[in-house]
């Protein structure tokens, strides 16, 4: 038995995020005085091996940062690369980009939305328990995610590290008709991602609000995904922007010792990047049936800019953005006609080079110094778990003080509300981390006790 | 009967293997019938203790704790297969293994002092006995549920170790070498991926690691006659399964 004002709580391993990292809350006679999401990831040391490399081995090199998001990786890179070197591509190439990234945002909103978040709102362990009885759901989610896995390997190669990737543009572009052979699953996707909209609309949320300033890319007439111009929502309702070649200028890492992960800033405070960032900043340029979709899933009219503040609600943007990233993708595909040529032609030219684009996570920054025979100097990836980091355990500390303040939850509970606090924000610990434990401290006047869950 | 037990572990890794087991949308239903899912954090909170029938290891020994760890998750698993390039030859981040590990943590972390870290990142097979490694960064989907389905039914996986010129050859492209003069490691390339890279129209970079025979001496003239200058053959070599090759490059 331990004593509630004074405990410390274990679990071995956080469940259902990618990658594995700690987390230990300090509780001081009824005050979370600390909550830390700790990011064990044994370091990889990407930044220091890119150095070195040729100038055309980001792309594929860095995807292997993360399995879930590896288009994410090679989108930054080339455009870093490409604005070192003074290149811009083609439209086309612009657009068989977008429709990889949208092949990514598929299959990894629909991995997060059924297989990590959903059985949190439907009590159970897993969504393989979820099939035993809710198997037609289930079957829907690894259909839409199977549609997205579908897109990559068509246009990349394969689902995980795609290998049509390369500076300029791809190594080869789809003749029309292979694109096309795709419609009728993505035809089915839409409708699947329609269900899910209207499936995660009925789940119940508790009220909660994230306090942090938000920051997605934004462009002039569309959705931002494979690039645009870094835009800040502030907590305060002012927003403004900045270019991308001045990110570490606003945003800056600090080093703190529970994380193998950078923790970061923008302008000195909180921020958020990812899914309601995103929907928060751009949300009026969604299309038409991912508008529709929104006010479906009862997140009100993006048009008249309320944003989705509430980070258990974040399940239901993620799935009006599959709407809209299926929808897209649709679209793409129906206007294509194949480039002249599958790539851009990128010189090396000496000099620095900045890349942002948005992964479903949230902003990935790169920059590259490469020298004027093409090889790496130095390179910096910023990926958005680092950024949220700080933001994460802010909403962590409120919501468990809350749930304290409230009605103090046993070990068990409020083990089960961490849990969820963190899933919420889908952290790609991978991205960043390894292990993730949790460990309460509550301490009062009495001595500690300490179990594991 | 109960159902087999199945364990996923994760070390350093970024994911991508075990990925590719919950992508096997077709079969994921069917496998979770087949099989108790007993420890698998990836895909859920359920943990249940060893011994497993089937454990998947995936990801490379990189930290001391680690390097305990699979001792314990050995103990507890009646087979071992490690599954993809980092934990059968140590990953893209072996690197290591040829650099000054301080001086990269001094260049990645302001405080190098909180991190701990070993100098090399090893594969699995380095620490305790593997029953079976399936290569590649990432492993084949196809070939995932070949292994699992072996090792539920006892036989042996059905797994080749020729090189990607021959699922070339099976699958009719075109050599991208002879044709084109794009460098590629496929003679020195373990099968496994369909030839994926030379269908896309660019050379083999190795991801699977060594096939069975490597014939270096008559691949590295072809690469330099293809423009590879001798760092570039090295960094060619050098990537996601850096030691793997690097033995059959100091032979
Ligand atoms: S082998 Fe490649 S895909 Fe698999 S975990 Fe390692 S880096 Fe990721
Ligand atoms: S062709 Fe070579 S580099 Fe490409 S996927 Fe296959 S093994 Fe990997």
């Amino acid at each position: 038995m331990t004593h509630r004002g004074s405990r410390v709580l274990h679990v071995g391993s956080l469940s259902r995020v990618e990658g594995e990292g700690a987390l230990s809350l300090h509780v001081h006679d009824g005050t979370v005085t600390d909550a830390r999401l700790e990011i064990y990831e044994p370091p990889r040391f990407f930044e220091a091996f890119l150095r070195g490399r040729s100038y055309t081995e980001p792309p594929d090199i860095t995807a292997r940062v993360c399995g879930i998001c590896p288009v994410a990786y090679q989108m930054s890179a080339c455009a870093a690369i490409e604005d070192a070197c003074g290149v811009s591509v083609d439209p086309v190439i612009r657009d068989l980009r977008r429709l990889l990234y949208c092949g990514e945002w598929i299959e990894s909103q629909a991995l997060h939305i059924y297989l990590l978040h959903a059985p949190d709102f439907l009590g159970r362990p897993s969504a393989i328990d979820l099939a035993r009885t809710h198997r037609a759901e289930v079957e829907r989610g690894l259909r839409l995610k199977k549609a997205g896995n579908s897109l990559m390997e068509l246009l990349g190669g394969r689902a995980v590290h795609p290998v049509n990737v390369r500076l300029g543009g791809f190594h080869r572009t789809p003749a029309r008709t292979e694109l096309r052979s795709l419609t009728e699953e993505l035809k089915r996707a839409l409708d699947d991602a329609w269900e899910t909209v209207r499936w995660v609309a009925g789940f119940e949320f508790p009220d909660a609000s994230i306090e942090a300033d938000l920051l997605a890319l934004t462009e002039p007439d569309t959705y931002a995904i494979e690039g645009g111009t870094p835009a800040v929502l502030r907590a305060n309702g002012t927003t403004d922007s900045f270019p991308v070649r001045d990110f570490t200028a606003h945003v800056t890492e600090r080093h703190v010792v529970h994380s193998t992960a950078l923790h970061s800033w923008l302008d000195g405070r909180l921020h958020l990047t990812g899914s309601l960032a995103r929907f928060a900043i751009s949300g009026r340029l969604l299309s038409p049936v991912a508008l529709e979709a929104a006010v479906a899933a009862g997140l009100g009219d993006p048009r008249e800019g309320t944003p989705c503040l509430n980070p258990y609600r974040s399940i239901l943007v993620r799935a009006v953005e599959t709407v809209y990233a299926v929808s897209e993708a649709l679209r793409i595909i129906d206007g294509y006609e194949p480039p002249a040529h599958p790539y851009t032609e990128v010189p090396p030219v000496a000099g620095v080079g900045h890349g942002a684009t948005e992964a479903p996570r949230g902003l990935l920054y790169h920059r590259y110094e490469i020298d004027a025979d093409g090889i790496v100097r130095s390179a910096l990836l910023v990926p958005p778990t680092a950024q949220n980091q700080s933001a994460i355990e802010d909403d962590l500390r409120r919501l468990a003080q809350r749930a304290i303040s409230e009605h103090d939850p046993d070990d068990d509970e409020l083990t089960a509300l961490c849990e969820r606090a963190i899933r919420n924000h889908d952290p790609c610990i991978s991205c960043s981390t390894h292990f993730l434990d949790l460990t309460v401290v509550r301490t009062s006047g009495e001595s500690t006790g300490g179990r594991d869950v | 009967m109960p159902l087999p037990k199945l364990a996923v572990f994760k070390l350093a890794s970024c994911d991508g293997c075990q990925l590719t087991l919950l992508d096997c949308e077709d079969e994921l239903l069917a496998l979770t019938g087949a099989v108790e899912i007993a420890h698998f954090p990836e895909a859920s909170s359920t943990m249940a203790p060893g011994p497993y029938d089937l454990t998947l290891v995936e990801g490379s020994v990189t930290t001391p704790e680690d390097a305990e760890r699979i001792h314990t998750i050995r103990a507890d698993s009646r087979h071992l297969v490690t599954i993809g390039a980092c934990a059968t030859a140590g990953g893209i981040q072996a690197l290591r293994n040829f650099a000054d590990v301080d001086e990269y943590r001094r260049t990645v972390y302001a405080h190098p002092e909180y991190i701990s870290t070993l100098a090399t990142s090893t594969p699995v097979s380095a620490h305790v006995d593997v029953d079976f490694e399936l290569r590649g960064c990432p492993v084949d989907r196809r070939q995932l549920i070949e292994v699992i389905t072996a090792f539920l039914a006892g036989r042996k996986p059905d797994v080749p170790d020729h090189s990607v010129c021959f699922e070339c050859k099976r699958r009719g492209t075109v050599c991208v070498t002879v044709a084109h003069g794009t460098p590629c490691l496929g003679p020195v390339t373990h099968a496994g991926c369909g030839a994926l890279c030379p269908a896309y129209h660019r050379g083999c970079f190795g991801c699977f690691g060594p096939s069975g025979s490597v014939n270096l001496p008559a691949l590295i003239p072809l690469l330099r006659r293809d423009g590879l200058d001798d760092d570039a053959v090295v960094r060619y070599l050098h990537t996601f399964n850096a030691p793997a090759f690097d033995k059959e490059l100091s032979q």
